[in-house]
């Protein structure tokens, strides 16, 4: 975390995520709210990879910008009427308080609380790794995540397909 | 000026406090699971800057933890974009206002 780079990288990607985040907030189109919610995406992404996160840079990559990015547009293309309207409720001023309550708080535990740092540079290997704790040491999680994705799957092609559409 | 943990940990909770916003604010039910999306991502930013920070006996562990929490978020977004199709086919609406079929 020395070099100059990687700062005006983390400056530069903190603005363009808060900047993209406020704009799925702002804008009145659900199309350009996805535009701007892949935008946000990539900001994270940038910063994984500021944060010596390569593998978990690439897969939020992959995971979000080419897969859920997808998924919300499939979405708002299949629902057209109320697809295009990003309108907010009634409850819009006490969600606004309450954010900016949760918000200041954790900004205020985040610069209180006293973390002990571990001074080291970046990982040297991440994909490896993580590759050996997931089959070693996390296998029963990995295996449970494995039959959640299954589940959803079938879930999801159940829900949508033409069969349960005409029982209704 | 160097960047710290407090530098990420700021970044996302601004960006979990804009999902939340999202996810409580919006009336329109893909809106809603935007702001979701958006509080896992700011969740996950905080697990990978802990471990790149934090001293612990076992430093990629948040890095697995991530990787499970993207997962489920994928899960998540899979069954509940479905859900918001087939809510549209039978009420026409994906105004979270207006189904209220179960309020009592």
């Amino acid at each position: 975390m020395d070099s100059t780079g990687v700062e005006i990288a983390f400056w530069v990607l903190a603005v363009m995520t808060i900047g993209s985040a406020l704009a799925v907030v702002v804008v009145r189109n659900m199309i350009h709210a996805v535009v701007a919610l892949i935008s946000t995406f990539a900001g994270v992404a940038g910063l994984y990879v500021t944060l010596s996160a390569d593998f978990i840079a690439i897969t939020q990559i992959l995971i979000y910008i080419g897969a859920i990015s997808i998924l919300f547009l499939f979405a708002i293309v299949l629902t057209p009427q109320s697809g295009r309207t990003n309108q907010e409720s009634f409850m819009r001023f006490p969600a606004l308080a309450l954010c900016a309550l949760v918000s200041s708080l954790l900004i205020y535990v985040a610069l209180d609380a006293d973390w002990t740092s571990r001074g080291a540079a970046g990982f040297p290997e991440t994909a490896s790794v993580i590759g050996q704790l997931l089959l070693d040491k996390y296998a029963l999680p990995f295996e449970i995540a494995s039959a959640l994705l299954l589940v959803a799957v079938v879930g999801s092609i159940v829900l949508v397909s033409p069969e349960s559409a005409e029982e209704d | 000026m160097a960047i710290h943990l407090e530098h990420y940990l700021i970044v996302g909770a601004i960006l979990f406090g804009i999902g939340l916003y999202l996810a409580l604010a919006k009336r329109n039910f893909i809106g809603v699971l935007m702001g979701i999306e958006m509080m896992f991502n700011a969740c996950n930013l905080t697990f990978i800057a802990f471990s790149r920070f934090v001293q612990s006996n076992d430093p990629l562990a948040g890095h697995v933890f991530v990787v499970f929490t993207i997962t489920v978020s994928a899960a998540e977004a899979a069954v509940a974009l479905a859900l918001a199709v087939m809510v549209y086919r039978t009420r026409d609406t994906i105004d979270v206002d207006q189904i209220d079929l179960l309020k009592w």
